[in-house]
C-alpha cells in the first residue's frame, strides 16, 4: 500500500482544509487494506460478465450529499444520453452489453511532472471511494438525484503534479466502435472521441468527482464504465464518460458539444436558470421520477444546480451570458 | 376490386377509425398502467414525442391518397381522406395541448415567449394554426359553401403544413437528424409526385 504521508514542504501549497486529519487517514489505510484483501478493488471487474457490476466498498460522505431522495437504480441506468451507444435514451442500456471496461488504462499527459499510462486500479490506489448523493441536471431540462461512488478528482490530479502551465484539464472518451455501435460510421451524431474539459480550479474543486460506481456498485456500462467525470453544478454533458485520457493544457480545450453546436453548448455549461438555451428555457426542469408522473409538475432550476454556495466564487465577475 | 359506397361507409371507415385511434389508445393504456404497460422515466417527453410523430405521420398519410388514386386509376380512396386529415389534426392538437399543459404548465408568459423566440416552436405553431381552417372546413357543407375551387385552394395548404411539420422536427433534434430527414424524404416524394403529375399534364395538353 502506498499511502503518502504529508511532508513539511507540502504545506506551502496545501490549504489546511485539504490536509486529512490523522484519524481519518489511518482508518482509511485499514479499510483499504481490508478492501484489497477482499479483492474488492484489485479484482472488482470480472472480465467474463461485462454487463454485470460488482459491489464497491464505499464511505458515505454526508457533507457533500443532498438530502433529496435518490432516483431509482432503474431510472439512473435506463435513461441515459451516451451517443456512443445510440441516441435514444434507452439505447445505452440496450446496446452497451458487449462493452468491456476491463482491463482499463488511462493516459495522463500534458503539462505535468508525472505522465504516462496508468491502469484503472493504479489511478485509485490509496484513495477512499466515497458515496455522494448529487443533483444531476441535463441541458435538456430534466434532472435526477444520483448516489455516485467515486474519488475527488483533485486527489487524483495532485498525484501527477501539474505544472504552473496547466490551466485546464482535458478529458477524452474511448473510441471502440466494435463495442460501441453508435460510433460506427453510418451513425453520424457527434464526432468521436467525445472530449471535454474543465478549468483547473473547477477540476480541483472538492465537488468534482471521478465516479467509479453508483449505489455501491461499479458503474454500469451505460453510465460511463469504468470511470467518468461528475461536476454537479454543470449540465450533465460535462460529465464525460469512459475516460481514457486526462491531459493538462495551457489553453482552453475544445469540447464535443461546443463543436457540434457552438451557439447552444458552451465550455462552462454552468446550470443557470437565467441563461436560456437558444431553443428552450432553462428556468425549470422535469425531475425524473417525481410525484404525479405524467401530471407531476416541473420544478424551478436552481442557480449552479443548488451548489451556488460552493462554486459561485469561481465565476465571480464573469459574464455568465457570454461564458455559457 | 372497387369497394362500393356501402362498404366504404360501414366497413372501411369504421375500421379505419379504430385503426387511427390505436396510437392514442396505446398511450392511454400506458398512462393508466393497464396490463403492465408503462412509460419510461420521462413520461411527458414520451407522450409529447409520440403524439407529434403520429401527427406528422397522419399528415403524410393524407398525402398518400392522391398518388394511391392515381395508381389504382380509381377515386374511392378519397372517401377516406377526410378522416385521415381530421386524425392528423387530432394528433397535432393533442401534441400541442400536451406541450401547453404538461410541459409548459399553462404558464402563458413562457408559452408566448417560446412561440415567439424559439424558431422551431414558431414553425410548429404555424403548422397548427394553418391546420385549423382546414379542420373547420372539412365538412361537405363547407365544400358546398366555398365551392370546389376555393375549397381545393385552401386545402392545398397541407403542402406547406407538412413541410413546416418536418422542419419543426428537424430543428428540435439536438444532433441526430436521421429521423427527421427520413420524414423529409417521404414528404418530398409525396409532393414530388404532384409536381411530376402536373408536369405530365402540361406536356399532354401542349402536345394535344
Amino acid at each position: 500500500m502506498f499511502i503518502r504521508r504529508p511532508q513539511p514542504h507540502d504545506c506551502a501549497d496545501i490549504l489546511p482544509s485539504e490536509i486529512t486529519p490523522q484519524s481519518a487517514y489511518l482508518s482509511r489505510r485499514e479499510m483499504l487494506t481490508g478492501a484489497v484483501a477482499a479483492g474488492l478493488i484489485a479484482n472488482a471487474w470480472p472480465a467474463s460478465s461485462v454487463a454485470a457490476t460488482t459491489k464497491l466498498t464505499v464511505v458515505k460522505n454526508a457533507k457533500y450529499s443532498v438530502t433529496d431522495k435518490p432516483n431509482t437504480f432503474n431510472d439512473i441506468t435506463t435513461y441515459n444520453n451516451f451517443y456512443e451507444f445510440g441516441t435514444d435514451k434507452q439505447s445505452p442500456a440496450e446496446n452497451s452489453g458487449k462493452f468491456n471496461p476491463q482491463p482499463w488504462k488511462v493516459k495522463i499527459s500534458g503539462e505535468a511532472e508525472v505522465t504516462g499510462e496508468f491502469s484503472f486500479e493504479d489511478l485509485l490506489k490509496g484513495l477512499t471511494i466515497e458515496e455522494r448523493v448529487y443533483r444531476m441536471r441535463c441541458v435538456e431540462a430534466w434532472s435526477m438525484i444520483i448516489p455516485w461512488d467515486g474519488v475527488q478528482l483533485a486527489d487524483v490530479i495532485k498525484r501527477f503534479k501539474p505544472t504552473s502551465k496547466a490551466k485546464y484539464v482535458a478529458f477524452k472518451t474511448i473510441v471502440r466502435p466494435t463495442e460501441m455501435p453508435g460510433q460506427q460510421p453510418q451513425f453520424a451524431s457527434l464526432g468521436w472521441p467525445y472530449i471535454e474539459g474543465l478549468r483547473m480550479d473547477e477540476a480541483m474543486h472538492p465537488l468534482t468527482l471521478l465516479a467509479v460506481g453508483l449505489y455501491g456498485q461499479t458503474l454500469p456500462n451505460q453510465n460511463g464504465a469504468p470511470l467518468r467525470l461528475v461536476t454537479p453544478w454543470k449540465y450533465g454533458f460535462k460529465g464525460i464518460k469512459s475516460i481514457v485520457e486526462i491531459r493538462f493544457t495551457e489553453k482552453e480545450p475544445p469540447t464535443s458539444w461546443n463543436m457540434a453546436a457552438r451557439q447552444e453548448y458552451g465550455f462552462y455549461a454552468n446550470v443557470n436558470p437565467r441563461v436560456d438555451h437558444p431553443r428552450w428555457s432553462q428556468a425549470r426542469e422535469r425531475r425524473i421520477g417525481a410525484e404525479g408522473g405524467l401530471f407531476g409538475s416541473k420544478q424551478q432550476t436552481l442557480m449552479f444546480n443548488g451548489y451556488s454556495d460552493q462554486v459561485a466564487s469561481l465565476y465571480a465577475g464573469m459574464d455568465l451570458n457570454k461564458f455559457y | 376490386m372497387v369497394p362500393n359506397q356501402k362498404t366504404i361507409k360501414f366497413v372501411l371507415k369504421p375500421l379505419l377509425f379504430i385503426a387511427c385511434l390505436i396510437p392514442f389508445a396505446l398511450l392511454a393504456l400506458k398512462a393508466f398502467g393497464v396490463a403492465g404497460a408503462g412509460f419510461g422515466p420521462n413520461p411527458v417527453e414520451e407522450v409529447l414525442h409520440e403524439l407529434g410523430l403520429w401527427g406528422l405521420r397522419f399528415l403524410l398519410i393524407t398525402l398518400l391518397i392522391t398518388p394511391l388514386k392515381d395508381i389504382l386509376h380509381k377515386p374511392w380512396p378519397i372517401a377516406l381522406r377526410r378522416m385521415l386529415g381530421l386524425f392528423a389534426f387530432f394528433y397535432v392538437t393533442m401534441h400541442f395541448v400536451t406541450w401547453l399543459w404538461l410541459d409548459r404548465e399553462l404558464y402563458w408568459p413562457g408559452i408566448l415567449e417560446d412561440i415567439g423566440k424559439r424558431p422551431f416552436i414558431t414553425l410548429g405553431f404555424a403548422a397548427f394554426v394553418l391546420l385549423i381552417p382546414m379542420a373547420m372546413t372539412s365538412t361537405n357543407g363547407w365544400i358546398r359553401r366555398m365551392g370546389a375551387q376555393r375549397w381545393r385552394a385552401l386545402h392545398k395548404s397541407i403542402y406547406v403544413i407538412v413541410l413546416l411539420g418536418v422542419w419543426h422536427f428537424y430543428w428540435l433534434v439536438k444532433s441526430d437528424v436521421r429521423e427527421p430527414l427520413v420524414y423529409l424524404g417521404i414528404a418530398l416524394v409525396l409532393l414530388g409526385w404532384r409536381v411530376w403529375k402536373a408536369l405530365q399534364k402540361r406536356r399532354a395538353t401542349k402536345s394535344a
